[in-house]
This record gives structure tokens, sequence and C-alpha cells, in this order.
């Protein structure tokens, strides 16, 4: 009796979520009005990172193109060299060096007001494939002061181990997103955003990672190793607000904070403020400053007190209570035609950011000393942009 | 039920309203806003990119702003 009440129940919540979205979709789609369709432009960009023994750089490259006055086309061509000796890598496996590849295709579809969005997305790795599909709608009303925006996406992803061919398994994940763009003064915006996202599957942590545990028979270090046990299920929600305001001159200033939570146990905050500042006719200076903390997962130990100490273990550094601290600077250079006939302008950009992570609970193992009194591991990574721009 | 839809007609009724509703800021008035450094996302090929390095370091995902959608890495 309670298991049919409790059913019904769901069913109702079921029909009425999908009754609102569908009722709001429908409004959307008969109060168009509008806006734009994303800039021609094509980007080539070289990214690095470099940090905690790990570097990861390669190319991205992003084209957009208009065609008509309702189209827009767009393709990004990622890549991810990878080239790891983390400390989880060198703790219980051996560094190694791969590559991910990534491609995207998107189409936008602008109608009055409404702009719709679509892309498809494919990563390939040697032991990690995904595919997703992304799905938007936008909606400019109020004389263009608001934009209202709901997006879908999903994504399938295929994870592997190298030297087991018979490892596969397949991971589902689904984003809900809905934001509100909103022109608060002739000198300040605002966006409000919010995205659930929900993953299921077999192997939602990375499989060649582990968990340490006490064990006084191992007489040389005092503990010993095995597999990460996780959860098939994972749901979080993420809240932004941001703003940006125009200052007095020709300067503007950003803000963010963003909360998140999920039920694994994880709670974050995130805050940054950035500055960007014009000089003469062709400069640009941005500089910004981030926050970031969170709590542990539930499941999260640095040394559980023994073997199969639960029924769910994670010593996944990203699981951990840490906070991260970024320091960046930018700068972009602007010419204008006579380069390329077919060129409107162009930009050359460098940026550098400076991320350094300190955790809380989770154990530089490198250092030989009695189980969990080793010293806290932090870390300071390096994040290098150099991409050029060019309008057509 | 019955206040859900209550409530999603009050919205109907507010947005569609809001067709009428006298822009506070004037489009002649919009200039600053749409200057280049004024969006929050003034070039998606580099916000996109260090999402993506957070994304990959840090449990928090989503409402990054931008184009969204997820970086398909684990």
């Amino acid at each position: 009796m309670v298991q049919k009440v409790a059913k019904a129940a769901v069913v109702v919540v079921t029909r009425t979520i999908k009754t609102a979205f569908l009722f709001s979709t429908l409004l959307l789609s008969l109060v168009a009005q509008a806006a734009i369709l994303p800039e021609e432009r094509a980007d080539i960009l070289f990214h690095s990172y470099d940090g905690g023994g790990v570097t990861i750089d390669g190319p991205s490259i992003l084209v957009s193109k208009q065609v008509g006055d309702s189209f827009s086309f767009s393709g990004n061509y990622y890549v991810d060299s990878i080239s790891s000796a983390s400390i989880d890598v060198v703790t219980t496996a051996s560094p190694y060096a791969e590559e991910r590849t990534e491609y995207s295709v998107g189409m936008d579809y602008l109608r009055d007001k409404v702009t719709i969005s679509t892309k498809y997305t494919q990563s390939d790795e040697n032991d990690f494939n995904a595919k997703s599909l992304h799905f938007g709608i936008s909606q400019e009303m109020f004389g263009g002061l608001t934009t209202v925006a709901i997006g879908y996406s999903r994504g399938w992803d295929t994870v592997g181990k190298l030297g087991d061919p018979a490892f596969a398994i397949d991971v589902d994940r689904e984003n809900y997103r809905a934001s509100i763009s909103q022109v608060l003064t002739k000198n300040m915006l605002m966006e409000v955003g919010l995205e659930v996202v929900t993953d299921e599957g077999g192997a939602l942590n990375n499989p060649y990672r582990q968990v340490r545990y006490i064990n006084p028979a191992n007489v040389v270090r005092g503990y010993d190793y095995q597999d990460e046990v996780y959860p098939d299920t994972r749901t979080s929600s993420a809240v932004a607000i941001r703003a940006k305001y125009y200052l007095p001159y020709r300067a503007a200033l950003h803000g963010e904070y963003r909360f998140f939570t999920d039920t694994w146990g994880v709670n974050g905050n995130h805050f940054e403020i950035g500055y960007t500042h014009p000089f003469r006719k062709n400069w640009i200076f941005d500089f910004r400053v981030r926050n970031y903390s969170q709590t542990k997962a539930d499941f999260y130990s640095d040394l559980f007190q023994f073997a199969n100490a639960q029924n769910f273990l994670a010593r996944d550094k990203e699981l951990s209570t840490f906070s991260s601290f970024t320091i960046g600077a930018g700068v972009s250079y602007e010419f204008n035609k006579n380069f390329l006939s077919f060129v409107d302008k162009g930009s050359i950009n460098f940026s550098i950011n400076n991320i350094s992570f300190d955790y809380d609970d989770f154990r530089d193992v490198r250092v030989s000393a009695t189980p969990g009194t080793e010293p806290l591991y932090s870390f300071d990574a390096n994040v290098i942009q150099l991409y050029l721009s060019l309008w057509y | 039920m019955n206040r859900l839809i209550a409530y999603t007609l009050i919205a109907a009724s507010l947005i569609l309203s809001g067709c009428n509703i006298e822009p506070w800021v004037k489009p002649y008035e919009r200039d600053r806003l749409a200057d280049p450094i004024m969006s929050f996302s003034r070039d998606p090929v580099s916000s996109s990119y260090l999402h993506h390095v957070y994304q990959a370091r840090e449990s928090a995902r989503g409402a990054e702003g931008g184009q969204g959608g997820g970086c398909g890495c684990n």
C-alpha cells in the first residue's frame, strides 16, 4: 500500500514537471522575440597545463560561420596530450602518456527572438570514449532586457581499462540547464544559472585508482591498497550568480558566486572577481582571482581503518576537503583590417593562470611516516593559453 | 498540481504582458553593455578550456555560464 502511494506520488510529480516544462517551452516559443547568432570567427588556441607532475597541452580550433540570416554552424577540434606522473600515479601505478581528442559540431537557428542550439560532441582516448548531444533554446524578452535559456544534454560514456579488454562499462549522463540574463542598468548586467547533472553507470571513478587502509601486517609501510568502490549514481546541482559592471571610464568589473552540492555529500563554493582594462586603442588587459573550496564526499578517506571498511570507498583527491586559489592575467592585442582581405579584424591573446591546490585530508604518501601522519598534499599548476582570433 | 497551474498562469501572464513593458534601459543607452569587455565570455574557446581545467580537478560542475554542455571528459 505504502509502495503504491509512493509510486503514485512519483507519477504525479513526474507529470507535473513534464507539464511545466512543456508549458514553459511553449510559452517561450509563443512570446517569440529575439537574439543574435554567434559571431563569425575562428580561434586557434594552444593550451598548456603544468602542475602536480602532470603536463597537458595541445591545440583547440573553434570556427563559427553564419549561413543566411537564420543559421550558424560551428566546429571545434580539441586535443589534450597528457604526460602524467601525478601523485596518484607514482604511488600506485606507473607514469603514462596518452592523448584525448575531442570533436564537436554545432548549429544555431535564430527565429525572431528565439535561438535554438544543438551540438554533438565526441571525445576519444585509449581507455575512455564519450559521446554527447546538447540542445538549448533561449529567448529574449522585455524589450531585450531579459534573456531566458533552458538546455538539456545527454551523454554516453564507455569506460575501459588498459590491459583488460573485457572491462567496458557504460555511463549515462544527463544535464538540465536554465539561466536568466538581465540588463539591470545601462552599466550593469547580471546572470543567474542553474544546472543539474546526473550520472548513472558502473564506473563513475577512475578504474585504476585505489584507496589505502591500515594493515599492521605490512611491516614496511603499515598500510595496503585496494580498489575504490563508488556508488552507481551521482546527481549534482550548481547555482551561480554573476554580474558585470561598466566602470565610469572604459573598463569592466566582474563578480561571480557559485554554489555546488551533490548526492555524494560534496558541497562547494566558488567566488571570483575580475577586472578588464582596455589600454589605448588596441590592448585589453584582464586580471582575475578565484577561490574555490569544497567538503569531502561521505565515502572519502585518506586512510581507512581496515580493508573493506565500508560499502563505498574513495581516495580521489578531487573528492577530498580542499581549496584552490587562482590568480590570473591576460593580454589581448587587436589588429584591424589590412591583414587579409576576408578578415574584418583579429586579435592575439595570451593568458596565464596560477592555481594553488591545498588539500585538508589527502596526505603525501611519498613521504615515509607513521600512516596518517604524512604531510598534507598541495601543489601549484600553471595554465597558459596563447591564441589567435579572426573575425570575418 | 492546482497551485502549480496557478503559478504557471501567473508567470505566463507576466511574461505575455512583459512584451509591453517599457524597457527601463533604452536601446540607445546600451552602447556600454554592447562593448565586448562586458561579455561574460569574450572568447568562448578560452573560457570553455578553463572550465575543462577546473572540472577535471574539482568536484563542482555545471552552471559555469557561456555555452555550457559539459566537457565529455572524466
